[in-house]
């Protein structure tokens, strides 16, 4: 697929990728999904997107072609590939911060490498498509376990791996009080992971009840829809006696609702980073002392952020693009354990042909949408 | 309530949680969480076995940012710059750090002056853009947009999706109009 301007996108033909770095390799795409980062591309919220851009970061596939330095991968080898592209050997990769390699984004130093995410984050092409350049063959990508399904390993290359990071990141203690903004894939991730830190109630916070009920079976999560609530702040206080919750995680984002001046001048008239909305929820909704984990993304622009709260509150705030690689091995044991599906909260399935549609769909949560696998060459 | 020491709304016990969702607890123990801590030295654990990677080639004329003190070893090459778009967007890296506003809002320029140019080169080509098809509006057809839509406070501002995508065109095809109608008029 390629980007034809906010709103726009279509199928066209591109040239097959090619080997541009001795450990880079060709990956055939067998399945990709659309995230919610893609909708702040899609609605042309992120700086330097350029037309003909190919968008998609979740994807899986099968080796097709590998540079001459790559050694830990062969042609035909089954592989899921995390989101972020990483050196694997700069200051900040020796450290675990994958998601902040200094060595892969020219474009920017506040942001890594993501497939697929406009030039902001380095200006690769992304696995909305048939085939996909991945530079650092032997750093990003891994061979999927035989045991593991297509899809559980799809939802590992972003969605579950970020929501996990996101519960990690609200260090949580047995018994907490989590509430997660967003019941999309990575408020559900969020919720789900958060009872495996030991929880003691999560609360999932959105508009859209069918997304709530998924958050209730998915994740066992307590659910308010904030339309059904004057001031969604005042029940977060309420249901805690008064407290406020121990943690708080912002899965929405750039585009967050729930006050329409600050959604239509950031996610309409792009004035603003991001409609905080969520964030400043958070900050009011926590207790004081507390933590706030911000997995929702903001553009590089400046955002109507209550600091001021935060301070007096002597908040943690905590926030990352998720290193998803480092998350693989234990998310690997709970799922074998079979404590977690993470392809539940797959709704819909669509050809690539299609995928204007399906961005459509999702943009606009229209039938029960809640994560759209994209599906090559059916 | 918090004007005492206890806390207010104590928690289910373990046992119950326990019972109630599979895997509760699993990762009690902060040495079981994988990004805990978020920063540990372990160079070596990558699969990078090189300590600078090789350098892509060919390397000239790559925008960069310029709190970059080099050219990264490795960069996307998807969509290089051209035009008036890319003459905008190469001032904004090379003469305003990320810090700076002006960067990103310049950025931002170029990206709408790239789109226009692009939906009005595509009307001089065998595909034109298709503002039906590349919307994805048809998947309403058949996606229940009433059901979909019923109670969502969220609806009221969707009605300005349309508005943005077609406002621009309606408005400069109205100027053009004008600007006609008045060269004629002379
Ligand atoms: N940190 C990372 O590594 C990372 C990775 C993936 C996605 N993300 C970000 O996470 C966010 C969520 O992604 P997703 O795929 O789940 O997206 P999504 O669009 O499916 O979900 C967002 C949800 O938030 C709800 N919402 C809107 N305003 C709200 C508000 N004020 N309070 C509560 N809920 C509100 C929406 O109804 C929607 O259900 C996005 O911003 C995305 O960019 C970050
Ligand atoms: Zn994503
Ligand atoms: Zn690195």
């Amino acid at each position: 697929m390629t980007y034809r301007g906010p709103y726009k996108v279509r199928v066209e033909e591109k040239d097959k990728p090619r080997i541009e770095h001795p450990n880079d390799a060709v990956i055939r795409v067998t399945l990709a999904a659309i995230c919610g980062s893609d909708l702040h591309l899609y609605h042309g919220m992120m700086p330097d997107t350029r037309i003909g851009h190919t968008f998609g970061h979740e994807f899986i596939g099968i080796v097709d072609e590998i540079g001459s330095s790559v050694e830990g991968l062969k042609v035909g080898d089954r592989v899921m590939v995390p989101f972020n592209i990483y050196c694997g050997s700069c200051w900040f990769c020796a450290r675990g911060l994958y998601s902040n390699c200094h060595n892969v984004n020219p474009n920017a130093t506040a942001i890594g490498g993501i497939y697929g995410y406009s030039h902001s984050t380095g200006g690769y092409d992304g696995g909305q498509a048939e085939f996909v350049r991945v530079p650092f063959a032997d750093v990003g990508p891994m061979v999927i376990p035989e045991w593991l399904s297509d899809e559980d390993a799809l939802l590992l290359t972003d969605a579950f791996s970020t929501g996990y990071f996101g519960a990690q990141l609200g260090d949580i203690v047995e018994g907490d009080t989590v509430v997660v903004l967003g019941a999309g894939p990575v408020g559900l991730a969020a919720a789900r992971s958060a009872s495996l830190m030991g929880a003691g109630r999560v609360i999932s916070i959105d508009q859209l009840d069918y997304r709530l009920e998924k958050a209730a079976s998915f994740a066992y999560a307590e659910t308010r829809n904030y339309t059904h609530y004057d001031d969604i702040v005042v029940e977060m206080k309420k249901t805690t006696g008064g407290l406020g919750a121990d943690v708080v995680i912002d899965a929405v984002g750039a585009e967050a609702d729930g006050n329409l001046v600050q959604h239509v001048t950031s996610a309409k008239l792009k004035l603003q980073g991001g409609s905080p909305v969520a964030l400043n929820w958070a900050i009011d909704g926590v207790r004081k002392g507390g933590t706030i984990s911000v997995m929702g993304a903001y553009g590089p622009l400046f955002s109507a952020v209550k600091f001021g709260d935060a301070m007096n509150k002597g908040l943690t705030l905590r926030m990352n693009q998720a290193p998803v690689k480092r998350q693989w091995p234990r998310l690997l044991e709970h799922i074998r354990a079979g404590y977690l599906k993470p392809s539940d909260m797959i709704t819909h399935r669509v050809p690539l042909e299609h995928i204007a549609e399906g961005y459509h769909m999702f943009s606009s949560k229209l039938d029960g949408c809640i994560k759209t696998v994209v599906v090559p060459g059916s | 309530m918090p004007y005492t020491a206890d806390t207010p709304v104590p928690p289910p016990t373990a046992e119950e949680l326990r019972a109630r969702v599979p895997g509760w607890g699993a990762d009690l123990d902060h040495a079981d969480r994988p990004a805990w801590p978020k920063e540990r030295f372990a160079p070596g654990v990558s699969g990078a076995h090189w300590e600078y990677p090789d350098e892509q080639q060919p390397r000239e004329g790559r925008e960069r940012s310029i709190e970059h003190l080099q050219l990264p070893p490795v960069f996307g090459t998807a969509q290089p710059l051209h035009g008036v778009s890319g003459a905008i967007r190469r001032f904004a890296y090379d003469r305003f750090s990320e810090g700076r506003a002006a960067h990103w809002l310049l950025l931002v320029a170029g990206d709408r002056v790239e789109s226009t140019g692009a939906h009005l080169r595509s009307l001089l080509t065998l595909r034109p853009d298709n503002p039906v098809t590349e919307t994805g509006v048809l998947s309403e057809l058949h996606r229940h947009p009433i059901a979909s839509r019923r109670g969502r406070v969220d609806v009221r501002h969707q009605l300005l999706d349309p508005v943005l995508v077609a406002g621009p065109w309606v408005l400069a095809g109205g100027v053009v109009w004008m600007l006609g109608r008045r060269l004629l008029r002379r």
